[in-house]
């Protein structure tokens, strides 16, 4: 690196342009992130929660105001090309600190203790051993949670807006660090949460490898990482596919895994069981939104002239996903579980529209991120107060009879139940509607009858649910636990949006429209 | 671009068939044709060809000051990496490059602070 730049004649440095406007966003999160880091380092320990709630939330909501109010109006290709502000970066970014937030109200539920319910208090000891009983009394507290949720949510936003391999390669680092952290901090069955968190690491680095070598040979076959250069290389450079299919094919395992598309989707049940349950929610909402921002950006931009290679493997890997989802979500009995098994499907559901390849695939995938994340973190806020004999009751026998005990609680989880089995007058019905829709303008009819039989077995699994809840006589000493305002909140809005989206889709989806050009 | 020919794919099956090989054929070999004497310690786990230290009785806490310092030593290191070439070219680049690598020194600042006031630097 010192001999590149020392070969630099004097008169050829220019600073590199950044449009401070259009990265202003990214730039208030990840400044809150720090910010949080040190009010752990120097504030004092009773105080750290309110301060941490309000700055992280605080910096949520100014970051969306910014993006909303301002940077929408200074699109731009900008810092030389490695951050590209276009309309679908703008849509995914505010999608994600929208549902950042809703999803971090449910981490924050405290409940009677002093510090999150969720976390715990000293990751390294056993529970219930002296150990952690000594770190409770002592008063330690668990608000890192806080700044590591903003970090990963600033990888988040990079990831869809990165204008090249490398920045999106370190988007991707930046935002599952925090997550693989974040799993593992289980208050309750910690030996669970802390074999999920390992799992998640090392798979999550090694398809952060394939990533990598596909990056290095499509730099091999283009001369460049830009998205744009890509693009250009690919009708110019002849002879050279041995080098470019694989590469694209490896760059799309990583983003695939990120997704939990199958067959990269093994490490999702695991995870999704042993990370707390809003951490849950999140994951699976907003790490989604992005890694398919960041897909759509790669298959569009730059790889677009070779869809006849990769278009018909990403067409059997939607495939798979949604009928090994749907399958094995049938046999399942441990409702977190369920909802990965869920996620995989919804996963495949999306991959289908963006197959597409034109805008209706854009605007269609993206809205039904959007559907599919409102609905998801309320249901994970929803399963983190069913508890029995003080551990969460996952199993599915402990929710039998849940609908004559706490009505409110079953009457929701249902509504989202019937949210993800795309039950018209919500928003699953109306995002499933949109991606089949798009994909059997192009060529994708046999992908959306698929999707239409998974969507049939998965109504299966959901239903069996709420009949489970309302029709079964209660079991074991179940229990549901009276939330703060921040979960009432969370589940509030995410049930509201679920609905209202089913109901009037036509706002959502008319800005999913207009958001749905790449700048190239 | 004839992208759809089986020929353009050839490269890649055999580059695939060679990898699957060489996979195969290390495993295989290594169990048909390496010396089999196990003895106690073959069949501990691995831990740097060291006794493995026992846990403690419940599982209990297991010492990682090491760890720490390795990963304080790599932030350090990657930051020394970034100032080398700056320091080498700055005269060229002048203003912007100086601010750019203060406000990245500030990061690397904060996480250290973060260490520092959480007894991160402390052995005992």
């Amino acid at each position: 690196m010192t001999a590149a730049l020392s070969s630099v004649p004097a008169a050829d440095f220019v600073a590199t342009k950044v449009e401070y406007a259009a990265v202003l966003p990214m730039f208030i999160v990840f400044g809150m992130a720090l910010v949080g880091v040190l009010v752990e380092a120097f504030a004092p320990r009773r105080v750290r929660y309110p301060i941490q709630l309000v700055l992280t939330l605080g910096g949520l909501v100014a970051a969306f105001l910014v993006l909303v109010l301002y940077s929408r109006d200074h699109q731009a290709k900008t810092a030389g090309g490695a951050i590209v502000i276009d309309g679908p970066a703008l849509f995914l970014q505010g999608t994600v600190l929208v549902l950042g937030a809703v999803g971090l109200l449910a981490m924050a539920e405290r409940l009677d203790s002093a510090a999150p319910d969720t976390f715990t208090q000293s990751g390294s000891a056993v529970p219930g051993s002296p150990q952690e009983a000594a770190a409770v009394r002592m008063g330690a507290t668990t608000t890192e949670v806080f700044p590591l949720v903003l970090f990963a949510i600033s990888g988040m936003m990079m990831f869809p807006a990165a204008g090249d391999l490398l920045t999106m390669f370190v988007a991707l680092e930046v935002l599952s660090l925090p997550l693989y952290i974040l799993t593992g901090l289980a208050r309750r069955r910690r030996l669970l949460s802390q074999e999920a968190s390992l799992k998640y690491f090392l798979l999550g680095a090694f398809s952060s490898a394939f990533f990598l070598f596909g990056s290095a040979l499509i730099y091999g076959f283009a001369g460049s990482v830009r998205f744009g250069e890509i693009a250009k290389a690919v009708p110019q450079v002849g002879g050279m596919d041995s080098i470019a299919v694989p590469g694209v094919l490896l760059i799309a395992v990583g983003l695939l895994f990120k997704i939990g598309a199958v067959p990269f989707h093994s490490w999702t049940p695991d995870v999704y069981q042993g990370a707390p349950t809003p951490v849950t929610g999140f994951m699976a909402a907003c790490t989604k939104i992005a890694a398919f921002g960041a897909l759509l950006r790669v298959l569009y931009v730059a790889f677009e002239g070779l869809r006849w290679n990769w278009q018909p493997v990403v067409a059997v890997v939607a495939a798979l996903t949604m009928i090994v989802g749907a399958v094995l979500s049938v046999t399942q009995t441990d409702v977190k579980r369920l909802l990965a098994y869920s996620s995989i499907t919804h996963a495949g559901f999306v991959l289908v529209g963006v197959l597409a390849m034109d805008r209706t695939g854009v605007s269609s995938t993206m809205f039904y991120l959007v559907a599919y994340g409102f609905s998801t973190i309320a249901a994970f806020a929803l399963i983190a107060l069913v508890r029995s004999s003080g551990s969460e009751a996952t199993h599915l026998s402990q929710w039998a009879g849940l609908g004559k005990s706490s009505p409110v609680l079953a009457g929701a989880f249902s509504f989202l139940m019937l949210a993800f089995a795309g039950i018209p007058l919500t928003s699953g019905f109306t995002a499933k509607f949109a991606v089949f829709g798009a994909a059997i303008a192009h060529d994708g009819t046999w992908l959306a009858v698929i999707g239409v039989l998974a969507s049939a077995v998965t109504a299966f699994v959901y239903v069996r649910v709420i009949v489970l809840m309302y029709f079964s006589e209660p079991s074991g000493d179940t229990a549901v636990l009276t939330p703060s305002v921040l979960t009432s909140t969370a589940v509030t809005i995410g049930v509201a949006a679920t609905l209202l989206l089913g109901i009037v889709p036509s706002p959502l989806l008319d800005l999913a429209h207009d958001s749905s050009l790449f700048l190239p | 671009m004839n992208g759809l020919t089986s020929y353009s794919y050839a490269p890649l099956l055999f580059f695939a068939a060679i990898g699957a090989g060489f996979a195969v054929f290390s495993v295989a070999a290594g169990a048909l044709a390496g010396p089999k004497r196990y003895n106690r310690a073959k069949l501990e786990a691995y831990e740097c060809g060291i006794q493995p230290s026992p846990h403690a009785e419940g599982g209990g806490r297991v010492p990682i000051k090491y760890y720490l310092t390795a990963m304080l030593f790599i932030i350090f290191d990657i930051e020394s990496v970034f100032l080398y070439p700056f320091a080498v070219a700055f005269e060229q680049m002048g203003l912007f490059a100086l601010v750019e690598m203060v406000l990245f020194i500030l990061t690397v600042f904060v996480a250290y602070a973060y260490v520092w006031r959480r007894g991160g630097l402390e052995w005992d």
